[in-house]
């Protein structure tokens, strides 16, 4: 398969980069890993005129966890996997970065694009609106920070301006002893999720005293489950609670029949997830 | 569409060539440079049958254009001979424990092995089916491919214990 042919620019610095994109308009895409935006060239459903390659900006790779965890949009999905101070601050980037793809996408699959791709069947989405995280764009008319669970608009259409280069994502650190889970369901490696859920919440003693809940790929954009996590607040997540938030979940779930199921399984299949990864959640926060 | 200039660095040796940019790594390696060891499976990334190991990354060659590649230091299968011409250590336990049968996917999973046992020299039989979980292969039912790697890893944690 041969995509479409392109002009292709590698600029050495953001400025540049952001010039270039100026300059063309909505002719030009940016690549950072590729692995969403080359098969889609390559089944020309992509045709961009122009490319500009951000794999010299060093400036936008790298992990600084602080009270705000920063994280450069180039940073790859096995930079998550391998950073010791991500796994001891947002363990949930690391377990939902092992359920993207497979190795050798994830060593080329950034951070960045995960999320800037609006993709509804990219995973890390719903771990950034159960995180509340924030990202933080740059064009020529400045830079400004857009908050992930106002982000995503529809199928590929989200808040990026054109002309835009999503530069990081901004993480406020996770409360010491919280509680995280990706569960995802998939027919095999590789593959979107069939549903996939992701939970944060934080106990004391021993009750839910807040929650985060965010579905993948049941929907045209990454879905917040406000009310589920509502249902969990005050309990001890026993039984009745977590059937409960997986209801509210599943109620809110309105993903299109395909490959991976008809519509109804596969919103069945988010209230599954959602039940495991409160529990596994559960068990895992002090 | 005018072509670019290329500089790669492939299997110890320098190359050059002119390419346009949306050329894709596979088929730069196998019609400019007639390394056809690393295949064109699925041509969708999801086989690893194009894997090449690149800049310390395996990566699949079908899903990378020549121009991201532009500058970066490569080895594919054919690199991977020793310099007296015998196979590699992986090459050597593939062939000895059956870890092929066609050949096809080979070139790629043994590309993949060598970065996994560079990361993780000691890695048990889960690590290996995850670390492979790229590469596709039809035939075996990838038991005597972890057998495979793990012998390997042996051997070269061997020698390297040897050397010291």
């Amino acid at each position: 398969m041969i995509p479409a042919s392109f002009d292709y620019h590698r600029p050495r610095s953001l400025d540049e980069a952001i010039a270039i994109l100026a300059s063309h308009g909505d002719d030009i895409r940016i690549v950072a890993g590729g692995h969403s935006l080359i098969p889609m060239m390559k089944l020309r459903l992509a045709q961009p005129g122009h490319l500009v390659d951000l794999q010299d900006l060093g400036e936008l790779r790298g992990i600084d966890a602080g009270s705000t965890i920063v994280i450069g949009a180039m940073t790859t999905q096995h930079a998550l996997i391998t950073s010791a101070a991500l796994a001891a601050t947002v363990p949930l980037l690391r377990e939902t970065s092992l359920q993207i793809a497979d190795p050798q996408v994830r060593y080329c699959g950034t951070l960045g694009g995960n999320v800037a791709n609006g993709d509804p069947g990219n995973d890390m989405p719903a771990a950034m609106l159960a995180l509340n995280a924030s990202y933080r764009v740059k064009g020529k008319a400045g830079e400004r920070d857009i908050p992930a669970r106002d982000f995503y608009q529809g199928a590929y259409a989200t808040s990026l301006g054109e002309g835009e280069i999503l530069t990081s994502v901004r993480i406020p650190a996770p409360a010491d002893g919280h509680g995280y889970a990706y569960e995802k369901q998939k027919r095999k490696i590789g593959d979107y999720a069939t549903a996939a859920a992701a939970v944060v919440l934080t106990l004391s003693g021993g009750k839910c005293n807040s929650a985060a809940i965010a579905l993948t790929n049941v929907a045209d954009t990454p879905l917040l489950a406000t009310e589920a996590a509502v249902a969990l607040i005050g309990t001890s997540l026993d039984d009745t609670a977590i059937a409960e938030a997986a209801r509210r979940a599943q109620a809110i779930a309105k993903p299109s029949s395909d490959g991976r199921g008809p519509a109804d399984f596969r919103a069945h299949v988010a209230g599954v997830m959602v039940k495991r990864a409160i529990a596994r959640a559960g068990e895992r926060a002090a | 569409m005018p072509k670019m200039h290329v500089k790669l660095k492939v299997n110890n040796r320098e190359v050059e060539g002119l390419a346009e940019p949306r050329t894709l790594l596979i088929h730069f390696l196998r019609e400019q440079l007639a390394l056809t060891g690393p295949h064109i499976g699925c041509d969708t990334s999801h086989c690893g049958a194009c894997t090449v190991d690149l800049n310390g990354k395996s990566v699949k060659s079908c899903t990378m254009f020549v121009a991201q590649a532009n500058g970066a230091e490569i080895t594919t299968i054919e690199g991977f001979v020793n310099a007296d011409g015998s196979l590699h250590v992986l090459q050597e336990m593939f062939r000895e424990h059956h870890g092929l049968q066609c050949g096809f996917c080979t070139p790629g999973m043994i590309t993949r092995a060598y970065r996994l046992l560079q990361e993780n020299p000691d890695p048990s039989e889960a690590e290996i089916r995850m670390g492979i979980s790229g590469n596709l292969c039809r035939c075996t039912g990838y038991q005597n491919i972890v057998k495979a790697i793990r012998a390997a890893a042996d051997r070269m944690s061997h020698a390297k214990e040897a050397a010291e």
